[in-house]
């Protein structure tokens, strides 16, 4: 055996190594309260704990189970059981992060404590925050809580479940009328409305034949629109229409005794089933704390994701600004990376690490049929941008050929691995 | 656990910095290839099935487009010679 490796080997057999842990000499104790258990905050919670020991990881999520959004669309289509992408947090305990089960109702920045709706505070050294998002309610008028459940919006798991849409769906009658309506950007999950509209079209081509699908968009274009309006024609040309902002297709007003929308220049729109995707901005909490700029979403520093506006707090996942990436739980992941690093970095003094970002995200249009967008993206303290020359959306039919049914059967696979993979890693599940 | 020992022995002889990049650039890998590597769903196992070298002319291939691929083209044209350095340090088997 070669010296250098029995003397390796001796090293590892005396308890030196705790890999895939960083070297002790890089860490730097403290307390890291992360806020939100969804894709930034689950994961930056497993980041946390698995490479930095030293620190002190509590991650407060009011709700002790958790439905993504990802693979939502796919439960409404009845391909997957809404349980099957729910999740807990008992791995996540069970790897050594303080979870508390607690509405966090503030955030006082000066004291560097968050506030717990039954009165507790947790002070932090660093706080990571992936609070999510709110709707803006009557930003469409007439589209408030009371309209969401006529009109249900399926875009926040935790405040209404994508069963309720389902439920709906089902119990459409055959040869109805299926209404989507499409906010402008930014908004979660840019990908999101198209793949619902391929998912609500799978299922009525299989169950409701004769049904129609009408989508309302308030902007012209969207994620992956050529493989999207491809696959639209060859899958459910019968099915899908969909109308951008210049034909009219921003809805400005919705009459939920009606059923009814309207657009920007009075077309009403009735469906038996409406289905609302309104505005959004940054969650509550996040607007309170001062982290929110005039557009209601949360300026970060591209090379750390810390708050442009408040010192020693984080903002990831879908409450941040980190055009160009997409809000999506992928981002959200890589944000959480990142920011955990550059959080421990402070602590103990050292520079932050150089900032690379990632995104992939797929869609399911069809059975068997995935398509998928990528980024990578560098973060310097001026800008965020997309690495040159990398990233863009999956080929079309027409360049693919006779390889394009083996590449769309793949990338729905994948999809599928990325469903489990990200889980795995977000909840401390493998 | 021999495998993760290796890839211990590896890390440990890095400097820290390069280390924790490699670090960081796998937190994408693993939003696909899992969180050990191993791969699913017919995502190919990444983690100690390649020796560095490989692993590396690997990478390079997707970014010069010189290997079929679905997706790992269009991300490896994200990277930089460095960054697949680092990354071929992190996942790969031991030289």
């Amino acid at each position: 055996m070669p010296i250098q490796r029995r003397a390796l080997l001796v090293a590892a057999a005396a308890g030196v190594l705790a890999a895939p842990r960083l070297a002790r000499a890089q860490q730097g104790g403290g307390r890291l309260v992360i806020l939100g258990g969804g894709f930034g905050g689950a994961s930056a919670a497993r980041f946390a704990r698995d490479h930095h020991p030293d620190l002190e990881v509590t991650l407060v999520e009011r709700s002790p189970r958790f439905t993504t959004c990802p693979y939502g669309n796919l439960v409404l289509a009845g391909r997957r059981d809404i349980e099957s992408i729910t999740f807990g947090y008992d791995r996540l305990a069970a790897r050594g992060v303080r979870v508390v089960h607690q509405g966090a109702t503030a955030v006082d920045a000066g004291r560097k404590r968050l506030r717990l709706a039954d009165g507790a505070e947790i002070p932090y050294d660093k706080l990571i925050m992936s609070p999510g998002i709110d709707l803006r309610w009557g930003a469409v008028e007439g589209y408030d809580e009371a309209a969401a459940t006529r009109m249900p919006h399926g875009w926040i798991p935790s405040q209404q479940p994508i069963t309720v849409l389902q439920k709906q769906l089902e119990a459409m009658p055959e040869g109805g009328v299926f209404v989507m309506t499409i906010p402008d950007n930014p908004f979660r999950c840019p990908p999101g409305p198209y793949e619902r509209i391929s998912m609500v079209a799978e299922y009525l081509q299989r169950a409701k034949p004769r049904a129609k699908l009408i989508a309302l968009d308030a902007k012209n274009g969207f994620s992956k629109q050529p493989l999207f309006q491809d696959a639209w024609a060859e899958l459910y040309p019968d099915i899908v229409e969909w109308r951008g902002a210049s034909e009219d297709g921003r809805v400005v007003r919705v009459n939920p005794a009606a059923m009814e929308v309207e657009t920007e220049f009075g077309d009403k729109v009735k469906g038996d089933v409406v289905n609302v995707i309104p505005p959004q901005m940054a969650a509550r909490i996040a607007r309170e704390a001062g982290l929110a700029n005039e557009t209601g979403w949360c300026p970060v520093k591209p090379a750390t994701m810390e708050s442009a506006l408040v010192p020693d707090i984080h903002v990831i996942g879908d409450a941040c600004i980190a055009a160009p990436m997409p809000k999506s739980g992928f981002a959200a992941n890589s944000h959480a990376k990142h920011a955990v690093a550059c959080a421990a970095a402070a602590l103990a003094g050292r520079a932050a690490p150089p900032a690379t970002y990632f995104n992939t995200c797929y869609s399911h249009v069809g059975p068997d049929y995935g398509i998928s967008i990528v980024g990578v993206y560098r973060g310097t303290p001026q800008r965020l941008e997309e690495v040159p020359g990398s990233g863009g959306i999956s080929p079309r039919t027409a360049v693919l050929g006779e390889r394009a049914a083996e590449h769309r059967r793949l990338e729905a696979l994948y999809a599928d691995g990325w469903y489990e993979s990200i889980t795995q890693d977000m909840f401390g599940i493998a | 656990m021999r495998k993760a020992t290796i890839l211990a022995l590896t890390m440990l002889a890095m400097p820290a910095a390069a280390q924790e990049r490699g670090l960081l650039l796998a937190g994408a890998c693993q939003g696909c290839h899992g969180v050990s590597g191993g791969g699913s769903h017919g995502i190919p196992a990444i983690a100690a099935t390649h020796r560095r070298a490989e692993f590396a002319a690997i990478l390079r291939d997707f970014r010069e487009n010189r290997r079929e691929a679905t997706v790992m083209g269009r991300i490896a044209r994200g990277y930089s010679d460095e960054d697949i350095a680092a990354l071929a340090a992190h996942y790969a088997a031991r030289d």
